[in-house]
């Protein structure tokens, strides 16, 4: 059998992205763990101490990668949820749904390493912070998606109300976010400058930078899994799922 | 579009005055969650004045995603929600009228019962005017989100908890303004920026939330 031609399309296919992604998942959980490797040991080893914070500073090469990842993955996860409800691609719909579980996760590091941060530098494990509150309410924004796709049975209707949600809450996380600043500075002088840091050593930059593309490939690694996960499930009924199943018996 | 909007709005105020215990139910709520509070920290007069605005909204809050589950269940059930949707007019206008019914029912009393609140709490009288006025600007958007996540779980086995699950973290703004606002009062700095902020999230969730409301309509009805 010849190869169908490669168009724009071709992966949208549950069947075709799922080889494609069954051969891409190794090398991104390569990529995680050499890039996790180098982008700690510079942080650890080379980075220089931070003047004033010491050595605990260092979590912020876990921090801010977790916190980018956390606001990038909500907006990719309503896209490809958005997309799946225009246009009733069923691929889309999956990714969504498996992107949400990870962007939770990495909502959930950013606030837990911010408060392991925080103690020994503000003295708290958590201040009203802008930054703090509307990553909790994006976690809470994470948590309903996930809550109401699991809730509802039927799989085309989970998928179109999940993705209005998402719809709805991407277009409120600006909105969430200056309300929440504007309320800090209106009830609290601001405590915390986190925009005001000195200047970065270039070698401090570079792990940061070096441990969120080790995140973006953990994420890759992560929803494509789910994803293969989910779309074995889906198209269970499907001819080459019963083909790769009873080759998997017989093996 | 009007006559539907209409026709579905006074139904539901009818059906309302047949069933007035039910509709006194988010009131009563309202007042009874409040009063828990002096309870349970103190009745020092100070703190409560302190508190009162921003317990006061998230009673509000918490009265109006309690009470909107129901918005849609009854014609659900009886298969009307179905019949509205097939309707030639929009499903835009089933989901404003709906909208708009709930603030009548929910969020109008509230307004009117909390001077009444105010006086527990011992709430100065300008401060008891913003925090109308804030009620006033917000209270229609929790009925309007109140309504999209009703469409969103219509029919759910955990809907309550679901709804206020996904409801609660997009009314933040909106609770952190109409709080604010009577914090400034209280604090004797202007307060119409939050006004005006309240105003402008109001049009735009009067804008956006029925045409979400629909889609969430015809995906849970489908």
């Amino acid at each position: 059998m010849n190869s169908p031609s490669l168009r724009l399309y071709t992966f949208a296919a549950p069947s075709r992205f799922y080889q494609l992604s069954g051969w891409l998942v190794p090398w991104f959980w390569a990529a995680t763990i050499l890039l996790t490797a180098a982008g700690l040991y510079i942080g650890f080893f080379v980075a220089p101490t931070d003047a004033t914070q010491g050595d605990s500073y260092r979590i912020i090469f876990l921090h801010v990668p977790a916190a980018w990842m956390s606001m990038v993955l909500y907006v990719v996860m309503a896209f490809w949820a958005g997309i799946g409800w225009a246009f009733n691609a069923r691929l889309s719909s999956m990714v969504a749904r498996a992107i949400a579980p990870t962007g939770a996760m990495f909502t959930f590091l950013a606030l837990w390493s911010g408060a392991f941060w925080g103690k020994p530098t503000w003295g708290a494990w958590w201040v009203w912070d802008a930054r703090l509150t509307s990553e909790l309410i994006l976690l809470f924004l994470y948590l309903g998606y996930i809550a109401l796709v699991n809730a509802i049975d039927d799989v085309r209707r989970a998928d179109q109300a999940g993705a209005l949600l998402a719809l709805v809450g991407s277009v409120n996380v600006p909105i969430i976010y200056f309300s929440v600043k504007w309320w800090n500075t209106l009830h609290q002088g601001a405590t915390v400058s986190m925009t005001a840091a000195p200047k970065m050593a270039s070698t401090m930059l570079t792990a940061m930078l070096i441990m969120s593309f080790a995140f973006w490939a953990y994420a890759f690694a992560v929803v494509f899994t789910r994803t293969r996960a989910i779309v074995i499930e889906r198209e269970a009924h499907a001819g080459w799922v019963a083909e790769l199943t009873r080759g998997r018996m017989q093996a | 579009m009007r006559d539907l909007f209409l026709a579905v709005l006074l139904r539901d105020l009818k059906l309302a005055s047949r069933r007035r215990i039910d509709s006194l139910l988010p009131v009563v709520f309202f007042i009874v969650a409040l009063s828990l509070f002096p309870l349970g920290v103190g009745p020092e007069p100070q703190m409560l004045r302190d508190i009162a605005p921003g317990i006061v909204w998230v009673c509000a809050l918490l009265a109006s995603m309690l009470s909107v589950g129901s918005l849609f269940a009854g014609d659900l059930a009886d298969g009307s929600l179905e019949q509205l949707l097939l309707a030639p007019q929009p499903a835009i206008a089933v989901a404003a009228a709906k909208s708009v019914a709930h603030w009548l029912l929910t969020g109008l009393p509230l307004i009117v019962a909390t001077p009444l609140v105010g006086l527990l709490f011992g709430m100065s009288m300008p401060a008891l005017l913003a925090l109308v006025a804030g009620l006033l600007l917000g209270t229609p958007i929790l009925s309007l989100l109140g309504a999209l996540g009703a469409a969103l779980t219509l029919g759910l086995r955990s809907g309550g908890m679901l709804l206020i699950l996904i409801v609660l973290p997009l009314t933040t703004p909106a609770l952190i303004f109409g709080a604010g606002a009577v914090s400034n009062v209280e604090a004797g700095l202007p307060a119409g920026g939050h006004f005006s902020l309240l105003g402008a999230l109001l049009l735009a969730t009067a804008l956006g939330a029925p045409v979400a409301t629909a889609a969430a309509l015809r995906i849970s009805t489908e």
